[in-house]
């Protein structure tokens, strides 16, 4: 019914753009460092234990294709949701938990304004259009650190690193990571901004709230990466 | 102006209010008293329908709040102020822009309209100099004047003070409620005041309500309230002020 309810306001005016754009700068841009350094090393490190593997029977010039389509797939839209959770979604649930507790929220609907349109809204819609993005870097820069560990720390020719790469990865694998960025992003918005929504009041009840929220977007990220992965791929 | 009848609130096994009843007339300002944990927050939520009762009925300007459309209510709200005990201001929007949020939101008026209507609130308040701070960097008291500033924005004819003195020293405590009685007289205004503020606010209001119980025992004008022999009256009294007091600050009044 939240979900719902948040989807119906999005969808109707009047639109908060402003509030959009600004926690789409927020969980966006200011996730952009965390996911650039996770994305580097997962890729340094997919390339690391993965060439060994793949010279002992003799196929390291998939290097490129295994990193790639083990973060195009999987690794970076799961990781990069993981990072946001605790980056963004931990810090929207405190917020909204907070506007709940000091009464923010009643003051809104006081107001005759909807607080899931002001505060709930823009949350959900950043996060939406911000986990594309940032799962779009994380592969990039993690091919990037695959190729660092690959081709100048063990020798594997550039030029086939790229070359297996692009006869590997098809669009459906692209395609397939967005999707479950799309539904990664939604997950984050959602439940981060419900459990702050519905926080207890006090400090204990943010801190909870907060943990709640950090928890259940972790799991519910985990069990439809599952159920994403048998419908797409 | 409002009606309250036999209002009823419970969460879980604990009932909070036991059938309320009261009015207020237009222009009366009002102090709702009772013990802490009495429900005096609770009943001003349920005036405003942020909460609803479990039984009972409560009419705004001649309406039933718990059968009005959204539409309807939303028209009932931006009739009445409502300042909350910590002033509920947008941590992220400085005072100026707390003040204009109901003007930007909820009227077509433009900037300069805005700004104008803002800087008068403010001014009221006395707090035009404080306009670009953030209310992290304001003081208890000056938060609760901003809050005020903001509750009388859109111009409503009833205002509810939720312990708007809660946390203050005593010096800053009475100049926030000499604030609210001076814009009550100015501005001739409905109002509701809970508060524990006592024998001080029984110089600024017309009536006292005093809730005990989950029921309200007593609404009487403060004089009458102080001379009360009821026991109950009494003994809330004399634990928040002396008796002698009490007569003496509401004696004058009636």
């Amino acid at each position: 019914m939240f979900l719902g309810q948040t989807l119906l306001h999005s969808l109707t005016p009047p639109f908060k753009g402003e509030r959009v754009l600004r926690q789409t700068w927020f969980i966006g841009w200011k996730s952009m460092l965390v996911i650039a350094l996770t994305g580097i090393f997962t890729g340094m490190v997919v390339a690391l234990q993965g060439f060994p593997t793949l010279r002992r029977v003799g196929s390291e010039a998939l290097l490129g294709p295994m990193v790639s389509l083990s973060l195009i797939r999987e690794l970076g839209p799961v990781l990069t949701a993981l990072m946001v959770t605790g980056r963004a979604g931990s810090a929207i649930a405190a917020e909204i938990g907070i506007m709940r507790t000091s009464e923010q929220i009643d003051a809104l609907e006081l107001m005759g304004l909807n607080p899931l349109r002001y505060v709930v809204v823009p949350n959900v819609l950043a996060s939406l259009l911000a986990l594309p993005v940032l799962t779009v870097v994380f592969d990039v820069i993690g091919i990037l650190g695959g190729y660092l560990v690959g081709v100048r720390l063990l020798g594997l020719n550039g030029g086939t690193y790229f070359g297996e790469m692009s006869n590997y990865v098809e669009m459906k694998d692209i395609l397939g990571g967005i999707y479950k960025a799309l539904t990664f992003g939604l997950l984050i918005g959602w439940v981060c901004c419900y459990k702050g929504y519905h926080s207890r009041f006090g400090a204990e009840g943010v801190s909870a709230a907060t943990t709640q929220a950090v928890v259940s977007a972790a799991v519910l990220i985990l069990v439809a990466d599952y159920f994403v992965t048998s419908v797409v791929f | 102006m409002i009606r309250v009848n036999n209002l009823w609130k419970s969460f879980g096994r604990q009932e909070v209010l036991r059938g309320v009843s009261f009015d207020v007339q237009p222009g009366e300002f009002v102090a709702l008293i009772g013990g802490s944990g009495s429900g005096k927050s609770l009943l001003l939520k349920l005036l405003v329908s942020l909460l609803k009762p479990d039984n009972g009925r409560v009419w705004v300007f001649g309406k039933d709040v718990a059968v009005s459309s959204r539409k309807e209510l939303e028209y009932l709200r931006s009739r009445i102020g409502f300042v909350f005990q910590g002033g509920a201001l947008f941590d992220s929007m400085t005072v100026y822009d707390n003040v204009a949020f109901p003007l930007r939101e909820k009227t077509g008026l433009g900037e300069k309209d805005i700004r104008r209507k803002v800087t008068a609130e403010l001014e009221l308040v006395g707090l035009r100099d404080a306009e670009n701070k953030f209310p992290a960097q304001l003081s208890g008291g000056m938060l609760k004047r901003v809050a005020l500033a903001r509750a009388l924005v859109r111009d409503p004819e009833i205002v509810l003070f939720d312990e708007p003195t809660t946390g203050l020293d005593p010096v800053v405590s009475r100049a926030v409620l000499d604030l609210f009685s001076a814009v009550h007289q100015r501005l001739r205004l409905t109002g509701i005041l809970v508060s524990h503020e006592i024998p001080r606010i029984f110089e600024i209001v017309q009536k006292v309500a005093m809730l005990h119980e989950g029921r309200i025992v007593a609404i009487e004008s403060p004089g009458r309230f102080c001379a009360s022999p009821d026991p109950i009256i009494q003994q809330f009294v004399n634990g928040e002020a002396s008796a002698q007091s009490c007569l003496n600050r509401g004696a004058h009044l009636k």
